[in-house]
């Protein structure tokens, strides 16, 4: 019993990881029907501006982690306007085969700026470990659980009280609608992007602090892994994401914990197209008919 | 048709020409096996962009998952004619590879290819990776380790055999796509709603091109295990699918012309930028946001070289004199 337990308190602060890359996925998908590949990588370049503010400016973890999230947003709104803005109106393919590029641009870059090696990420704040009978959890998880409810309890906030957020809420239903309502389509997914890559940054600065290592291909596995995990809970809806971040986060501790450790990736890929044939909509989602 | 006409006799022309030209500049050294290996390798790279051109650009359904069937190639080669290294024994593990690699993509096929654009990339995607993982897993395959020591094929040189492959894997897909299969797939590609009125099972197209590329990219997975001697699981992971993609992409999308120069050009440039393999990387994902961005349709559309078209011209302008009209594709 308490070794599920166990299991089950790793696997939501793994699931709890997941869910921040994926609300990015899940809100860029609902507002412009894209899959940004490149998604996975700002969470890289999150770990690695966190490593980079700790390490050489000596900054304490939480600024650390709110300053890489700032210029992490303010990247994907770059991304966004430089390189999917031009193709606003072009096939789905184009845009898929960009967001692929950006990703690549991305990992390239800083492979070359830091090498293709891993690091260790800094200790920022000291691991303690809190045995509750023999159930162990550590202060790391419980800071990525506390970050990413605090995170999400924002981003509703956002996305159902503020008038950017009935906006974003607009836009992804129609866009042509909402631009005749006079939003301003293109701020719009500008902020939505901003968002999605500052989640994902954080993501990345506390996955960097829970696992201690970083390197320019991290974003990739993370990445996917988010992607089908908002494909699981249901593409474009918030609580979705969330719903599919802890069970992929779950599922993936619990098959290593039964002793299939080299086989947890193919699970989740499985999963994936189990879930892509049976109901493509997701766990959350409805079915919408397709009309000529 | 006759099968010899003016036209296939024309290619046929040129295939000798390009093979004796190759052979040629061996034997007066002009290409050295530094050379060679880089004509290897667009020679492969041929294959695969072919066959994934066949699934993206014909059938326009959205593939990332090529890389998994050339693994599939690659270790039945690897297996079987380390195993028994007699040219039977390669053409065995080619065989092989191809039967493996067309019950895959049958069995993956016929679910998968119900989804749409981005869904089925990220489908072919997650099956490629099974493909990789499972490799990775198995003990005939070594793991992790990979296999090594493969025989390098010696009955004829290996640029000779890659050649013809190009050639055979070439003149069977650019035919299916001639037949009237082949136009049924393309019709999938224009309008899937409309082929599927117009009483064309869609389903049955879609998983014929994609168990036809699934098998030419066998074959190069097969080829590439000969040549390299080693192969292993990292070789054919989601980067390589995003390589072969890129050729697809810059030559153009649906041109088989257009994938034959990506896939020389980007050859000659890989040559070249050897030393500064990082930069490369940047170079190429740079370049492919830009195609993207302002020629999407890649360096040559849709558009292929043909002779028959060539000639058509030819004789328009002897009758006419001149004004011919070369907007007509194919």
């Amino acid at each position: 019993m308490t070794g599920i337990l166990q299991q089950l308190i790793n696997g939501i602060s793994l699931g709890s990881i997941y869910a921040l890359i994926a609300l990015g996925y899940t809100m860029v998908y609902g507002i412009i029907k894209l899959i940004n590949f490149a998604h996975g990588d700002i969470y890289m370049i999150g770990a690695f501006l966190g490593y980079y503010f700790i390490n050489e400016y000596q900054l304490s973890f939480l600024p650390a982690l709110l300053l890489a999230m700032i210029i992490s947003a303010f990247l994907g709104v770059v991304i966004e306007f430089l390189a999917y803005r031009p193709l606003r109106n072009s096939a789905r393919i184009t845009v898929l085969i960009t967001a692929i590029g950006v990703s690549f641009l991305i990992e390239n870059v800083m492979i070359k700026l830091f090498t293709a090696n891993s690091r260790a990420f800094p200790q920022a704040i000291e691991q303690q470990k809190f045995t509750f009978g023999s159930l162990q959890v550590s202060n790391y998880q419980l800071i990525i659980i506390v970050t990413t409810l605090i995170l999400m309890t924002l981003l509703q906030f956002i996305v159902q009280k503020t008038k950017m957020g009935k906006a974003m809420r607009a836009v992804s239903v129609d866009t042509d609608a909402a631009m005749l309502m006079g939003i301003n389509v293109n701020l719009t997914i500008s902020f939505t992007f901003a968002i999605g890559s500052a989640l994902a940054a954080a993501g990345g600065v506390l996955i960097g602090l829970y696992y201690n290592s970083i390197d320019p291909m991290m974003g990739v596995v993370p990445g996917l892994k988010a992607f089908i995990a908002a494909v699981l809970g249901g593409i474009g809806l918030i609580p979705g994401a969330v719903v599919g971040g802890l069970f992929i986060g779950i599922m993936e501790t619990v098959v290593s914990a039964l002793g299939f450790s080299v086989f947890k990736d193919a699970f989740v890929y499985g999963i994936l197209i189990i879930i892509l044939l049976i109901k493509p909509s997701g766990l959350l989602g409805k079915n919408v008919k397709e009309k000529v | 048709m006759k099968l010899v006409n003016r036209h296939t006799f024309a290619w046929l022309i040129v295939i000798v020409i390009s093979f004796l030209a190759i052979e040629g500049l061996v034997s007066v050294g002009i290409l050295d096996v530094f050379y060679e290996m880089a004509l290897v390798q667009i020679g492969i790279n041929i294959i695969l962009g072919i066959g994934l051109n066949l699934i993206i650009g014909v059938s326009g359904q959205f593939s990332l998952g090529h890389a998994g069937f050339m693994a599939i190639g690659a270790y039945s080669v690897g297996i079987v004619y380390l195993d028994n290294p007699t040219v039977t024994g390669f053409f065995l593990g080619v065989l092989l590879g191809l039967v493996l690699s067309g019950v895959v993509a049958l069995l993956i096929g016929i679910p998968t290819l119900r989804l749409k654009g981005d869904y089925l990339a990220i489908a072919t995607l997650g099956v490629s990776e099974i493909i990789r993982i499972a490799i990775t897993n198995m003990k005939i395959t070594n793991g992790a380790a990979g296999i090594s020591g493969i025989p390098l094929f010696d009955a004829i040189p290996m640029r000779q055999l890659v050649f013809i492959f190009v050639v055979i894997v070439t003149i069977i897909v650019v035919n299916y796509v001639r037949s009237s299969d082949g136009r049924a797939t393309l019709s999938i590609r224009e309008n899937e709603i409309a082929a599927e009125s117009m009483g064309i099972n869609t389903t049955k197209y879609k998983v014929m091109a994609f168990v036809i590329g699934a098998m030419t990219a066998s074959i190069a997975g097969g080829l590439y295990a000969s040549y390299f001697n080693t192969i292993v699981p990292t070789n054919f992971n989601f980067m390589k699918s995003v390589d072969i993609l890129i050729i697809v992409v810059f030559g153009g999308i649906g041109s088989f012309t257009g994938t034959f120069v990506a896939a020389l050009v980007l050859g000659i440039l890989n040559t070249l930028l050897q030393d500064v393999s990082d930069l490369r990387m940047i170079i190429y994902s740079l370049a492919l946001i830009i195609i993207m961005i302002f020629k999407p349709s890649g360096l040559l559309g849709t558009k292929e070289f043909s002779f028959s078209k060539l000639f058509s011209k030819k004789i328009k302008k002897a009758k006419k004199g001149g004004s011919t009209d070369g907007s007509v594709r194919n």
